[in-house]
């Protein structure tokens, strides 16, 4: 066995007053492909990041070849061998391929670039990833995937001793992502160490050596691949105690009457023909993987993009051109995207409040008074922290900016209630009273969607659970179908269960 | 109510209120007195009432133009075309006047339908802008650079060239709008007065008002928010049409006549005076009042370069340009970045 490359002692990075990985040790070797595996949130990126010399960390160090290194900045990782290619991509879009592929070590001849070294240069990087991308091409004008084969032929033409790998093939083809393999393993052959994150468990299957797994930023263990089962893999990534993070679950009652009903629901290039419903009372789950689908669903039924396909709601047939029609319905969606589409950072916390539900409060004069006094109860009924009510809203910490944007959903008074990722990014303090709350609404007889990443949220809140995979629904689980594995497989696409016949489709009660 | 821990000692509270006024925003009302201290010691005519009323006659026209222009900044746009389409505007009026002119309809009758076809057509070409920004999805610096290529040519094409002008007959009737006074107070300071009122409660009191703010601050948090932000975008546009409209109706009795060079640079005038009176640029955040505040400084510029000879009015807009210039400096400092 060859000596570790990379090593990683007591990895912890906390950003801000949230630890998000803790003393994770890892060792990376030279010739293997090595999987980092975990649930969103758990770490992997992090760890990558660190590891490659993106992040420094709070404690513990990173040794290569057997010492230990603190890099400066990415840039000096990259000169020491270190490449990391980025979740998003690294690109300019107004440059042609070959000259991102150069771009920053240009060949010059004469004090002028050498455009025929320089593509030749491309051309070479391009030909042994076997890509038929056109060198002379702007980027902008190529396919995601495409981008990302300009994007790996970029890091392998520099002397790449790591080539670490952020859910490379989540944008690529099937054939693509054999290429992308069969690189892989040519440069693992030559003795280079691939670092890999995926969420895709056959993938990791197919192509690691060893897989180290995280969950909840600490580590699980780093196996052998072929000693687990992606079942096995499944298993160490979820499972967990979830103690009394949760409210004690109330059964939906059995006459409660269907809320809101999608009926073959597709949203161009993001969902097809997807159809569930959601009862008064009842939490129902939507688990995926990212760019599944989620998302985009909710957003089109609530009028923000464009959708096609059936939607009642309390059995009326509606069809909401605008996030306005669906508050006039009483539906609410609170955004994945606090920060570009939650708040308004610059504005005070009592305009981001009333914003939604501002006809309550102008008649037609806007009147102060009564918004100041909607902020005093939204302050007091979500627990928001804050020092004085006359800041603006971008200074508020995550988890209280969170609590903000579910008050001023909640003051347009909705009965159904869509929450995307509602616990992302902030502590877990702050998560069990967002859970609390979801009760709270369950017990008014509110209806809630619940879009998560977190399966253990979704365990522990969701009376059923819908299934998404590139963009259709692959399964619905309840009972004792309802499991973290189960969730994984339908996610990954081990599983999945034929579309429902009309017939199981549940029909209102006129 | 008498509780003795709620009467705070009087000195603290003082200084205390002193610490609440906001300074920074009052940044463009300091300089405007600056100004009137500075053109009172230069020139002895200068705090005159007919000075002081002539300088606001003046800035009525750019000022009623950026109370509209305040309203499309704040919500995240600009609008380029409104000095064509005031040049536009007064051309056609013209026209239609002399048309209706010795029919059936007496002059004032004649007038109004110049004032009401205005007014319309002024609605008419904000909503035309605003459509094809938010329905077109084109930038509004493209949307309105081609309008203000478009109004600029087609009053060029009205007056063949020339210049129209407004047949005698009307003047004398249409006339006392610019020239007259009301309660000693000219019209034109009148009309740009109910615009700035009428301007600042809809801003900063109704629901509309919120939302422009909101929407210029942030696009898609208004959109996520339920707010229908096409449409509210729009009507901002319909509102700089309108201010065009009035501006033009108090414009025409002034010369009685418009050409091809008619409202030259107004957008850039209208847009400086809301710069200097303190709205962002990127939109989101800005006050009327400091719009009617930046409209009359530029006026009084021009008029304390004409009155003295420190500085030569030749350069007037090198003058205002540096006040531009300095307002925007002083907002990034504001913002600490």
């Amino acid at each position: 066995m060859s000596e570790p490359i990379l090593v990683g002692r007591g990895l912890t990075k906390a950003f801000g007053p949230v630890e998000v990985l803790h003393a994770v040790d890892v060792d990376v070797r030279p010739g293997e492909v090595h999987a980092l595996l975990g649930e969103n949130g758990a770490g992997k990126s992090t760890l990558m990041k660190l590891l490659s010399g993106y992040h420094d960390p709070t404690a513990g160090e990173v040794l290569f070849d057997g010492a230990p290194v603190r890099f400066p900045d990415s840039n000096a990782a990259e000169a020491a061998g270190i490449v990391l290619i980025h979740q998003e991509l690294n690109l300019v879009p107004d440059l042609t391929v070959e000259e991102n592929v150069v771009l920053g070590r240009e060949p010059h001849r004469l004090g002028l670039v050498d455009r025929r070294a320089a593509r030749a240069r491309a051309r070479e990087m391009l030909d042994t990833l076997r890509t038929e991308v056109p060198v002379t091409k702007r980027v902008r004008d190529l396919s995601v995937s495409q981008m990302q084969m300009v994007e790996i032929a970029k890091a392998v033409s520099r002397e790449v001793r790591v080539l670490c790998m952020d859910e490379p093939t989540d944008v690529l083809t099937g054939t693509e992502t054999e290429v992308l393999f069969d690189l892989m393993r040519r440069l693992v052959a030559d003795g280079v160490a691939v670092l890999y994150v995926s969420h895709k468990l056959d993938e990791i299957k197919a192509i690691a050596d060893r897989v180290t797994i995280l969950r909840d930023g600490a580590l699980v263990g780093t196996f052998a691949a072929a000693d687990l089962t992606t079942a096995d893999m499944a298993r160490r990534m979820v499972g967990r105690d979830v103690a009394d993070m949760y409210p004690p679950k109330r059964p939906v009652p059995a006459d409660a009457p269907v809320a809101l009903e999608l009926d073959d629901v597709s949203v161009p290039g993001h969902v097809e023909g997807a159809t569930l419903h959601v009862r008064r009372g009842e939490v129902l789950g939507l688990a995926g993987l990212i760019g599944a689908g989620r998302t985009e669903l909710f957003e089109g039924v609530l009028g923000l993009r464009p959708m096609h396909g059936r939607v009642r709601k309390d059995g009326r047939p509606v069809r909401w051109r605008h996030a306005e029609d669906a508050k006039f319905d009483r539906v609410a969606y609170l955004t994945e995207d606090r920060k570009g589409k939650g708040l308004l950072h610059e504005k005070s916390l009592r305009e981001n409040v009333t914003l939604q539900a501002l006809e309550r409060f102008a008649r037609p004069f806007v009147h102060d008074r009564q918004e100041r006094a909607a902020l005093e109860a939204a302050i007091e009924e979500f627990d928001v922290r804050v020092a004085r009510h006359d800041v603006a809203a971008g200074t508020l910490s995550g988890g209280n900016q969170q609590k903000l944007v579910l008050a001023k959903l909640m003051l347009t008074e909705p009965d159904v209630v869509v929450l995307d990722e509602p616990t992302r990014g902030i502590d877990v303090g702050t998560k069990r009273q967002i859970y609390f709350y979801v009760a709270e609404l369950l017990a008014r007889n509110v209806a809630v969607v619940l879009i998560s990443s977190e399966l253990p949220e979704l365990l522990g809140l969701a009376h059923r659970v819908v299934v998404l995979k590139d963009g259709t629904v692959t399964g619905t689980l309840e009972g004792a179908a309802l499991t973290e594995e189960t969730i994984m497989a339908y996610a990954t696409g081990l599983r999945r269960d034929p579309p429902p016949t009309p017939a199981e489709v549940p029909r209102v009660r006129a | 109510m008498s509780a003795p821990e709620a009467v705070a000692p009087p000195a603290p509270a003082w200084r205390g209120a002193l610490r609440r006024v906001p300074w920074q925003q009052l940044t463009p009302l300091l300089a405007l007195v600056l100004l009137v201290v500075v053109g009172s010691l230069l020139h002895p005519s200068f705090l005159t009432a007919t000075n002081l009323f002539n300088v606001l006659t003046r800035s009525a026209f750019i000022g009623i133009i950026a109370v509209g222009a305040t309203f499309v900044i704040i919500g995240g746009g600009i609008d380029l075309s409104v000095g064509s389409m005031a040049a536009f505007l007064s051309g056609a009026m013209i026209l239609l006047m002399n048309a209706l002119q010795g029919g059936a309809l007496s002059p004032v009758g004649v007038v109004l339908m110049g004032v009401g076809m205005v007014l319309g057509s002024g609605l008419v070409a904000g909503a035309a802008n605003g459509l094809a920004i938010t329905r077109g999805r084109i930038e509004p610096f493209i949307v309105t650079l081609g309008t203000l290529g478009i109004f600029r040519s087609l009053v060029t094409y009205l007056a063949d060239g020339g210049t129209i002008s407004l047949d005698f007959g009307l003047r004398g009737v249409y006339r006392p709008v610019f020239y007259g006074n009301l309660l000693g107070i000219p019209i034109p300071v009148w009309a740009f007065a109910v615009v700035a009122v009428l301007g600042a409660i809809l801003l900063h009191r109704t629901r509309f008002g919120r939302y422009v703010r909101a929407i210029g601050s942030n696009q898609e948090v208004a959109r996520y928010a339920a707010i229908r932000v096409a449409r509210i975008r729009t009507l901002t546009y319909v509102i700089q049409g309108l201010c065009v409209a009035i501006a033009v109706v108090l414009y025409v009795p002034r010369l009685g006549s418009a050409s091809a060079s008619t409202g030259i640079l107004w957008e850039l005038e209208a847009i400086a005076a809301v710069i200097i009176g303190g709205t962002a640029l990127k939109g989101g955040s800005g006050h009327i009042w400091g719009t009617v505040v930046g409209a009359i400084m530029l006026s009084l510029i021009g008029n304390v370069l004409n009155l003295t000879s420190v500085i030569s009015e030749y350069l007037n807009g090198t003058v205002q340009g540096l006040i531009i210039i300095g307002a925007v400096f002083l907002q990034r400092g504001r913002q600490g970045r």
